[in-house]
């Protein structure tokens, strides 16, 4: 207990809270990718998956808890550190310039943010169900065989080019968030060299540019019509 | 060559600074941008005004006395100390921004000279070797494999400028405490206080109310000693290490 206070108090402890729960976070964004990347598996592989992650509420719950932990703690770590480091320069340069600072970098904050913004309306959006009658069962008025028809309502929610729109720039944000994430982790653990120094950065840009592929490739689909 | 000056002029901390314009008129293209002041002080001088205040001392790189930051940048655009800038980097008829490093820890005195003890507090916590290490000749008697006596030697080049907390968006001091972590405890000689320096100089340094890194890497471009940013990984991998073993 002692251990962890002192290193939470410490800069670099913060620091390893924000890497630690972005790489859990991280973990999640994979998992569900390869879980939403089922829709081209077809209607029944999908829905089986969804029957599957709610056969067990128990487990799904922990991991709901867990997942909503990791981001709280992001969030948390994260507001503590910028708010040090913006009482560490109280006045501030009338001419500002980067010399090499990378945009992800400096848009961590506004990446961040629109992937916040984001979350809360895809939870409201495809998990709660509240922004469209459709997603409803055809019992109920809407137009979904079942609750676990979720081919039906990704279908359904992606044929809104606005709102396809609107995900696959949330979820370029969200890579290039994940771009600066990935590469930094590295840092904070100290386990960066200067021979890792270089690859590391190419990494991180690689598996975000899979991801941004993987996730904005379902939108995609459905707009060009491939997936039906 | 002529010159817009635009200084920043801060009576002391208490008051308000704001940046006042300046004309510099016939300076030689191979004037350092401290003569260029220099010139501009005399003239301020023969006036009867105020000279401009800025940090000098050795004129030739090593001692990380000057400072600046010039167009937004510290030490300005070339990878040196700015008395290792020569005005030829400029065009003629060019403005120029000059204001000084800024950071909560770097609390101003007057103009472009602010105060940088909190470097030599963060030293002092435990930047050093206390093992008695005998005279020079001793040093050859430890043998130290290349690979580490080259780390050690690029970490150590560190003249404690500041400009990597200037430069830093977050005012973080972590790339100087990064190289003095790494310069004494890639060293046989550092090994004994290794742990304890750093948990000692990272405590000092959050104190002194710099930032954290996030990774911009604007303190290695601006570095005129050349530290790579791997030597903040260095530190956190210590800290990390020293903390756990200190707690378990």
């Amino acid at each position: 207990m002692n251990l962890l206070l002192k290193f939470w108090s410490s800069s670099i402890g913060k620091k390893w809270l924000v890497a630690l729960t972005g790489l859990a976070l991280l973990g999640f964004v994979m998992a569900h990718l390869a879980g939403n990347l089922q829709m081209f598996a077809g209607a029944a592989k999908i829905n089986a998956y969804a029957e599957f992650l709610h056969a067990n509420e128990k487990p799904l719950w922990v991991a709901r808890l867990g997942l909503i932990a990791c981001f709280l703690g992001h969030i948390i770590a994260t507001l503590t550190l910028v708010r040090m480091n913006r009482a560490a320069r109280p006045q501030a340069y009338v001419l500002n310039r980067h010399v090499q600072a990378k945009i992800s970098t400096r848009t961590m904050a506004l990446s961040g943010l629109t992937v916040l913004s984001f979350i809360v309306f895809h939870l409201l959006h495809y998990t709660l169900r509240v922004t469209d009658p459709r997603f409803r069962t055809v019992a109920e008025g809407g137009q979904l065989e079942s609750v676990f028809d979720v081919y039906r309502m990704v279908l359904l929610g992606f044929q809104n080019p606005l709102l396809s729109g609107f995900y696959i720039l949330s979820v370029a944000l969200l890579a290039l968030h994940l771009s600066h994430g990935i590469s930094s982790v590295f840092q904070t653990f100290g386990l960066e060299s200067k021979r890792s120094a270089l690859w590391m950065p190419k990494a991180g840009r690689f598996l975000s540019l899979l991801i941004f592929i993987g996730y904005a490739s379902i939108p995609a689909a459905v707009l060009l019509g491939f997936l039906k | 060559m002529n010159l817009h000056l635009k200084v920043w002029r801060q009576k002391n901390a208490e008051t308000k600074g704001h940046l006042v314009d300046y004309e510099a008129r016939n300076i030689p293209e191979d004037c350092s941008f401290l003569e260029m002041l220099d010139l501009v002080n005399e003239d301020l001088l023969s006036r009867g005004d105020e000279p401009i205040a800025f940090d000098h001392d050795c004129r030739e790189g090593i001692c990380g006395m000057c400072s600046l930051t010039i167009n937004g940048i510290p030490h300005g655009p070339s990878e040196t100390t700015t008395c290792q800038l020569y005005m030829r980097k400029f065009k003629d008829g060019a403005t120029i921004y000059i204001e000084p490093f800024r950071a909560s820890a770097f609390p101003p005195l007057r103009d472009l000279t602010v105060n940088r003890s909190a470097f030599d507090r963060i030293q002092q916590a435990g930047g050093f070797i206390s093992a008695r290490v005998g005279a020079a000749q001793d040093g050859n008697s430890i043998l130290i494999p290349k690979t580490e006596a080259d780390r050690a030697m690029e970490a150590a080049a560190c003249i404690g400028c500041g400009a990597c907390a200037a430069a830093c968006p977050n005012a973080s001091a972590m790339l100087f405490v990064g190289a003095k972590v790494t310069h004494l405890g890639s060293l046989p000689q550092g090994q004994p206080e290794r742990e304890r320096r750093v948990l000692a100089m990272v405590k000092k340094m959050d104190e002194e109310g710099f930032g954290n890194c996030s990774n911009y890497l604007e303190c290695e471009a601006v570095c005129p000693a050349e530290i790579p940013v791997a030597v903040i990984g260095q530190m956190n991998r210590d800290y990390s290490v020293a903390l756990l073993k200190d707690n378990l």
